[in-house]
Formats: structure tokens, C-alpha cells, sequence
């Protein structure tokens, strides 16, 4: 037949080294405590949280020795998780969490602009043939095309540098357009997600 | 009447913390160490 220990008397042994001392704590009281959490959040995963926050608290307090033992171990560990609960309910209404029900999902209207793994390879191997497709280019058209479309320069800068008239640069850049689709037409090569 | 009753009986079932759970706690107690130095008691967790 199984020796019930008294609380006071595990907290005591757990204080001065004895771990299983705590593992039988924690698993004599585990339903109660749980169960409590979960009648107020209403969810599996903050319960938890919360159990796991009010077993540190109540770790840290006997290992730092400022346990006292006024009141019974169980209600003392209640009022713990008691308060973890209404700092849950504060921060959460500082800051609302939303969760979708079966008849609405908040995915629905919120999306993640970023591509996803798969669109994301294809978008980096269509750079990968631009860029070779660009290499075709003759050298002043291509020129042209990388200040303005990579490195975001206006055609006035584009002159400046090249020390061509704003016309020559234009008409460069709309003849290293016009090849790019020629070259695309030609070889069937098709640029897009 | 003003109905006082809540909403979420069906709720009210008992549950455990999870396996997982219980035992982070444990290593989490075996490897905190408290130092006193001065009167100031100082965290350590060695892993």
C-alpha cells in the first residue's frame, strides 16, 4: 500500500535536494491545477503555458528559500496560476487574438504577400535565364538595361555616366527591350510563374 | 431572469498538463542553481 506523504513534508525534502520530491508533487496535483487553468482559458495550449509558468514560479520560490509555509502548498500554487491567468486575460486584451471558427477564417482575408518555397525557386531561376538572356545583349543595350532596371537610375543619369545624349540612352534601352523579346520569341523560352 | 449561468459548462472537464510538460519542469528544477553572495541570491541554470 502506497505511504501518502504529506505536502509540507515533500516541500521540505525538495528544499533540501530531493528532485522526486517535486515530480510527486507536481503529479499529485497536476488534474487539479490543470483543470482549474483550463476552466478559465478555455484552451489547451495556454493551459499549457500557464502550468508550466506556475511551476516555475513555484520552483524558483522553494529553490530561493522564501517559501512560507502559512498556508497549505495547494492553495498557495492555485493563487499562482490564479494571477498567470489574469495577466493571460490583460495582455490579451492589450493585444486581441483572433482565432478563425469553422464557418470563418481569418486567411481568408489576410494573406502573406511572400512567395511561398516553390514560387519563390521558380522566381530565382527566371532571374537566373533573365540575366542570362541579358548577357546576350550587345554591351552598350545591356549596359543601359542594368543601370536602369537593377540599379534604378533615371536616363539623365544613364547619360551622364555613359556620356551618351538622354535620346541614345533611350533608344539603347528600347532596343535591348525589343532584342530580349526577340530572343524570348525565338527560343519559346517562357518568363513567368 | 438574467441568466447567470456560463456558457462553457461543457468546458469544465478535467485535464493534465501534458508528459512533455511536467518533465521540462523537472530538468528545468534540476539545473537551476541558486548562489548566494552578500545576501543577493543569483539564478544560474546550468544545462
Amino acid at each position: 500500500m502506497e505511504v501518502l506523504i504529506d505536502d509540507s513534508l515533500l516541500i521540505r525534502n525538495y528544499i533540501n535536494g530531493d528532485e522526486r520530491a517535486l515530480e510527486t508533487l507536481i503529479n499529485r496535483h497536476n488534474q487539479r491545477i490543470s483543470s482549474f487553468i483550463y476552466s478559465k482559458v478555455n484552451n489547451r495550449d495556454t493551459t499549457e503555458d500557464i502550468f508550466q509558468d506556475t511551476f516555475i514560479k513555484v520552483i524558483r520560490t522553494l529553490k530561493r528559500g522564501t517559501y512560507s509555509e502559512e498556508g497549505k502548498f495547494l492553495p498557495w500554487v492555485m493563487r499562482i496560476a490564479h494571477n498567470l491567468i489574469i495577466d493571460h486575460f490583460r495582455k490579451n486584451s492589450r493585444m486581441p487574438m483572433f482565432e478563425g471558427s469553422d464557418h470563418f477564417n481569418i486567411f481568408s482575408i489576410v494573406r502573406d504577400d511572400k512567395l511561398n518555397v516553390e514560387r519563390q525557386i521558380i522566381k530565382d531561376q527566371i532571374d537566373s535565364d533573365l540575366n542570362l538572356l541579358i548577357e546576350e545583349l550587345p554591351r552598350d543595350q545591356r549596359q543601359v538595361l542594368y543601370m536602369r532596371i537593377y540599379k534604378d537610375m533615371s536616363f539623365k543619369e544613364i547619360s551622364e555616366i555613359t556620356g551618351v545624349s538622354i535620346n541614345t540612352a533611350l533608344g539603347r534601352m528600347r532596343y535591348a527591350l525589343i532584342n530580349l523579346r526577340k530572343i524570348i520569341d525565338k527560343h519559346n523560352i517562357v518568363l513567368t510563374i | 431572469m438574467e441568466n447567470i449561468y456560463t456558457k462553457n459548462q461543457k468546458d469544465c472537464k478535467l485535464i493534465k498538463s501534458k508528459p512533455e510538460t511536467v518533465k521540462f519542469l523537472l530538468d528545468y528544477s534540476k539545473s537551476l542553481k541558486i548562489t548566494e553572495a552578500k545576501g543577493i541570491k543569483f539564478e544560474s541554470n546550468l544545462n
